[in-house]
């Protein structure tokens, strides 16, 4: 579990995020839902650390000291970062390494595990992927899909207990992003992590969201389930919900249907 | 350890072309250009005098790492800018790695290390070039060029030289590894970090120079 509380956050004069308070469930897959610019990415990084929240706290449960993550100096943040493993948006892999050496590298920094052991992890996270044979290529030789797929083999090699993924299904195409989607959800449930997805991709919400927060404006403006999500009351989520043809017609079909 | 020898390789066995390309040329250009001053008064063996005073107390030193700052300093900036603008970076701050040591510390290792061999190099072609010129075109005898070598020869020189060049790639790898670090953006930023990392460091080498020679030859 993830608490966050009273999360703000300004760049000079533009507040980004107003007083955030938010918890992401264990074992489900939370999503973090809006529009370009509505605050989801700083939120993020407030979560991670790569940003500092000007107030706010952040409690990684279950974590050795469960103290207020914004609050640890660099030194005891460590102990929480091994527990976290992140996807980001353009994968961020090493592109010097090749894959099987990307995967590696949490292991090699910080694993304490023999030199055997560590392949076999590597192997069992790239086969988890279905990129098993894939490890002697360089991040410049696979696809965006299969970069997308590497990051998260190197994200969970750790087995970490918290699991971020910003924007997973960015530039991949709809068959591709199923199988990320897919992945995550089953990764999640595997290994029982808090997993934290930030997307404003309504097919991955509908199909693998189970706990969700949309962020408007810097605020958190409804958290709920994915059902009902689709039958929520709130002009600003329904004008995020159903702004594309397709969700239009998904509405129209279930106002039809009653 | 390994990403230390991996630095070593690009930034000193991979220069070491350009390094042994500027010195043969500089060598022979100060032979031909001192002998081409001497008047009768003045003896031959100033032209070995002459390339070795120049290839050990400045060029080889000073004006090769300024050259080298375009070359890895520019690297370094936009290898690790474009860590940076890649996320790479904040890949490894979320693993709980201290990034900015982690990319920064081999390459200035490998720098410091690797200046020196790479300047004692020029060095030494430097003045072989200027002794083959000076004896190929008949500006002077093999053995008046080799007494000008000898003459008033300071070991000292050659210290201050190194310790020149030593700290000289400090200031070239650190600048340049601190300028791609904090770079924000995307490809115009990696490049404007790029020439930053050789501006600053060529200023910074131009001063530095000016304090050691003061504090060291005077």
């Amino acid at each position: 579990m993830i608490h966050a509380r009273n999360i703000s956050k300004s760049f000079g004069d533009k507040v980004v995020l107003r007083e955030v308070t938010a918890d992401f469930k264990p074992g489900q897959v939370n999503f973090i839902i809006g529009r370009s610019g509505s605050g989801k990415s700083v939120l993020t990084k407030c979560l991670v650390g790569l940003l500092e929240a000007d107030q706010g706290s952040v409690t990684y449960a279950g974590n050795p000291t469960d103290r207020d993550f914004t609050a640890m100096n660099s030194r005891e943040r460590e102990s929480v970062r091994h527990e976290i493993g992140m996807l980001f948006q353009g994968g961020a892999l090493f592109d010097s390494m090749t894959v099987r050496e990307n995967v590696l590298f949490p292991l090699m920094m910080f694993g304490k595990m023999t030199p055997e052991e560590m392949e076999t992890r590597v192997q069992e996270c790239l086969s988890r992927v279905e990129l098993s044979d894939a490890g002697p290529l360089f991040p410049a030789e696979i696809s965006g899909g299969m970069q997308k797929r590497v990051a998260l083999a190197r994200a969970i090699v750790m087995r970490p207990r918290f699991l971020f993924c910003d924007e997973p299904n960015s530039g991949l195409d709809p068959q591709t992003a199923i199988v990320i989607d897919n992945l995550i959800r089953e990764l999640t449930h595997e290994y029982n992590t808090t997993t934290v997805v930030i997307s404003h991709d309504m097919n991955s919400v509908i199909e693998i969201g189970e706990h969700i927060h949309f962020v408007h404006d810097g605020q958190i403006l409804w958290t709920g389930d994915s059902p009902g999500l689709l039958q929520a009351n709130l002009p600003e989520l329904e004008d995020f919900v159903y702004a594309s043809d397709l969700m239009k017609d998904v509405r129209k079909k279930m106002l039809s249907d009653g | 350890m390994r990403a230390l020898v991996t630095e070593l390789e690009v930034i000193g066995v991979q220069s070491l072309g350009i390094v042994a390309l500027l010195a043969l040329f500089m060598g022979a250009v100060i032979a031909i250009q001192t002998a081409h001053q001497i008047s009768g008064w003045i003896p031959a063996y100033a032209v070995g005098f002459t390339v070795r005073q120049t290839m050990i107390l400045e060029f080889a030193p000073t004006i090769i790492p300024v050259i080298l700052s375009g070359k890895v300093g520019s690297n370094i900036a936009s290898q690790i800018g474009t860590m940076r603008v890649s996320e790479q970076i904040d890949a490894l701050e979320v693993m709980g790695v201290a990034a900015a040591s982690h990319l920064a510390l081999p390459k200035i290792l490998a720098g410091v290390l690797i200046f020196p061999f790479l300047v004692v190099m020029a060095m030494a072609l430097g003045i072989g070039s200027g002794a083959w010129v000076a004896v190929a075109a008949d500006l002077s005898s093999m053995s008046d060029y080799q007494y000008g070598l000898q003459i008033d020869f300071k070991a000292f020189d050659v210290i201050y030289a190194l310790i020149k060049t030593t700290i000289f790639a400090a200031i070239i790898t650190s600048v340049s590894a601190y300028h791609g670090f904090y770079t924000s953006g995307g490809a115009r930023e990696v490049g404007r970090s790029s020439t930053k990392a050789v501006v600053y460091s060529v200023v910074l080498i131009m001063v530095a120079n000016l304090v050691i020679t003061q504090v060291m030859l005077t």
